[in-house]
């Protein structure tokens, strides 16, 4: 089943003279309206006539999620702001969060790209979907739930919380379709599994994202659940997820290639590798108004084929995540930055900056624990001194990254002191 | 008169505490009383020594977290209702008890605790005004 036959079957021929038209008009409205790509665009001497197609996109300069920090919070925002209808945010690397704003125009392309995501899954307007991603700054939830309207679908508003309720409506509603992240599902399943209930439901498909995952688990929620998992990619930067889904054929996901043009590069020299090499993503959106970004540097790490797909799809497809070209972790659908743990706990009152992030999973839910050494400074000799001091540090990384974290205090010079660039993190999770 | 109590913070972790022990050993250091406190992860032992100062730097030395605490040691006749009559002073007023370990048993009947107190100043002089015998760390050093 194919939502936009159109869009998503067109020949390659075609679709590259639709992304040039889109690109040349992109970059023209970005360097007229947003003054950071002009100067950055100037500063090369490159001008908006110089793309006259994607053949030109690598002559642009590229965008980081510093760019969208240094003009935090609506700086490369390329309408004004009364044309804007809905922004959100995600962490990022330090204490200021990235902001991302959309037209109505925007909502509705997003609606599409979900809506094609869902479609390969095989959602349609008679389905019943739960959404339990978290709703709110955080993309996934209304995106999910714009998608799933869009459709025509059933849409439960679940977000995250509360499984039992969860569970409970999944049986009352005959819920058809799920869609949260694969590590909430996984555990979802397995309570569902402990109550019996596996049999009572209607449960046929899942749309599952916001983290890396195995194709492994994959197999397993499958298995467990007796439905469809397909793997759904976005960030909140290039617009959120549905971006890009696998189909039933599980052989790579398919990238709304009429919204984002794709590009896969070395992350040590920046320039593009070979068709099927391994390197950094890289997104050009060239419909979104609210926010285009011109060649963004996703910091994922993955290959992309331009083969047919059997499923009678040309759109591109890029294969499982195979890691991040920086050091962001994604605890439960959460974007963390090790640098973000340490500004929190800095803000402590005589911390010392010797942490360790451990990061696990424990029946499949993501598990962060950060350990501190206590040092002289600022150790109690009393049990509820070094009690109210844990307290203290988690308020202020939960404060920072919006999680919970276990605090555990450790003696001095227990965390190994590196040579070199120190271990911060270690994840003992195996997700690629 | 006030004493000073070595804490030193430990994980719970095999050998740990034979460790700080063998730190406070080696520095020529002796222990008469210590108590342990403990939570799932780590705990604190807290000692009454002949030189804590020096068992102090010889720990830190060593990479320990320790540090000197105030504290009183309090010595009672060893007989049925000392100690309760003593706290009976303190607890009319509003000075919390924050822990409390005893000493090794002394000979002459008597017996010494260690008490951390909110309020060491007063609880001190509570102590002293209703009869009770408080040790200096000199008083102590002797006793090792």
């Amino acid at each position: 089943m194919i939502w936009n036959e159109k869009m998503e079957t067109m020949s390659r021929d075609d679709l590259i003279a639709l992304q040039s038209e889109r690109l040349v008009a992109t970059v023209k409205r970005v360097y007229d309206n947003v003054p950071a790509y002009r100067a950055k665009m100037d500063a090369i001497g490159l001008k908006p006539e110089d793309i006259k197609g994607v053949e030109d996109l690598t002559k642009l300069p590229f965008t980081t999620k510093a760019d969208l920090r240094e003009n935090y919070p609506f700086g490369l925002f390329a309408v004004p702001q009364d044309e804007i209808v809905r922004v959100h945010a995600s962490s990022g690397t330090t204490g200021k969060p990235t902001v991302v704003g959309y037209t109505a125009k925007d909502i509705e392309m997003w609606s599409e790209c979900v809506a094609r995501c869902m479609t390969m899954a095989g959602v349609t307007k008679k389905d019943i979907v739960q959404v339990a991603y978290g709703y709110g700054l955080f993309t996934g939830g209304l995106g999910a739930h714009y998608g799933a309207e869009y459709i025509g679908a059933t849409t439960v508003p679940m977000g995250t919380g509360n499984t039992q309720k969860l569970v409970t409506l999944m049986k009352d509603f005959g819920a058809t379709a799920i869609a949260c992240t694969p590590s909430y599902l996984l555990h979802i399943s397995e309570v569902l599994k402990e109550a019996g209930e596996i049999g009572n439901l209607k449960l046929k498909a899942a749309i599952c994202g916001a983290e890396p995952w195995t194709e492994e688990m994959r197999l397993q929620i499958e298995r467990n659940l007796n439905i469809h998992a397909h793997d759904i990619y976005g960030l909140s930067e290039v617009m959120g997820p549905g971006v890009a889904c696998d189909c039933e054929f599980h052989e790579g996901l398919h990238v709304c290639e009429d919204y984002f043009i794709p590009e896969i590069i070395s992350p040590t020299t920046l320039e593009p590798v070979a068709p099927g090499e391994t390197g950094e993503l890289v997104f050009t959106t060239i419909s979104k108004e609210g926010l285009p970004l011109i060649r963004y540097r996703t910091r994922d790490l993955t290959s992309i084929t331009y083969d047919k797909c059997k499923c009678g799809r040309t759109t591109c497809r890029i294969s499982r995540f195979k890691g991040r070209s920086d050091d962001m972790l994604i605890i439960r659908g959460v974007n963390v930055f090790p640098s973000q743990v340490e500004e929190a706990l800095l803000g402590v009152d005589g911390v010392s900056p010797h942490y360790l992030i451990k990061v696990d999973r424990v029946n499949n839910l993501d598990t962060l624990e950060i350990m501190v050494e206590v040092d002289g400074k600022f150790f109690s000799d009393e049990i509820k001194g070094l009690e109210a001091l844990s307290v203290k540090i988690g308020k202020a990384v939960q404060q920072m990254i919006g999680l919970n974290a276990k605090i555990k205090l450790v003696e001095p010079r227990t965390i190994e002191r590196s040579m070199g660039k120190a271990v911060r993190v270690i994840d003992n999770r195996k997700l690629v | 008169m006030q004493a000073k109590q070595l804490s030193v913070f430990i994980e719970n972790r095999e050998g740990r505490l034979d460790e700080v022990l063998a730190v406070i050993a080696a520095a020529k250091v002796n222990i008469l009383s210590l108590s342990l406190a403990d939570t799932s992860e780590y705990g604190l032992l807290r000692l009454i020594v002949s030189d804590p100062a020096k068992a102090d730097a010889a720990l830190r030395a060593n990479g320990f977290s320790s540090m000197l605490t105030d504290v009183l040691v309090v010595r009672l006749d060893n007989k049925v209702g000392s100690l309760q009559s003593f706290l009976a002073e303190i607890s009319k007023t509003e000075i919390n008890l924050e822990y409390m370990y005893g000493l090794t048993i002394e000979k002459e009947g008597k017996a010494s605790l260690v008490i951390k107190a909110s309020d060491l100043a007063k609880a001190s002089s509570i102590l002293l005004s209703s009869g009770a015998e408080l040790l200096s760390a000199e008083d102590i050093a002797k006793l090792c």
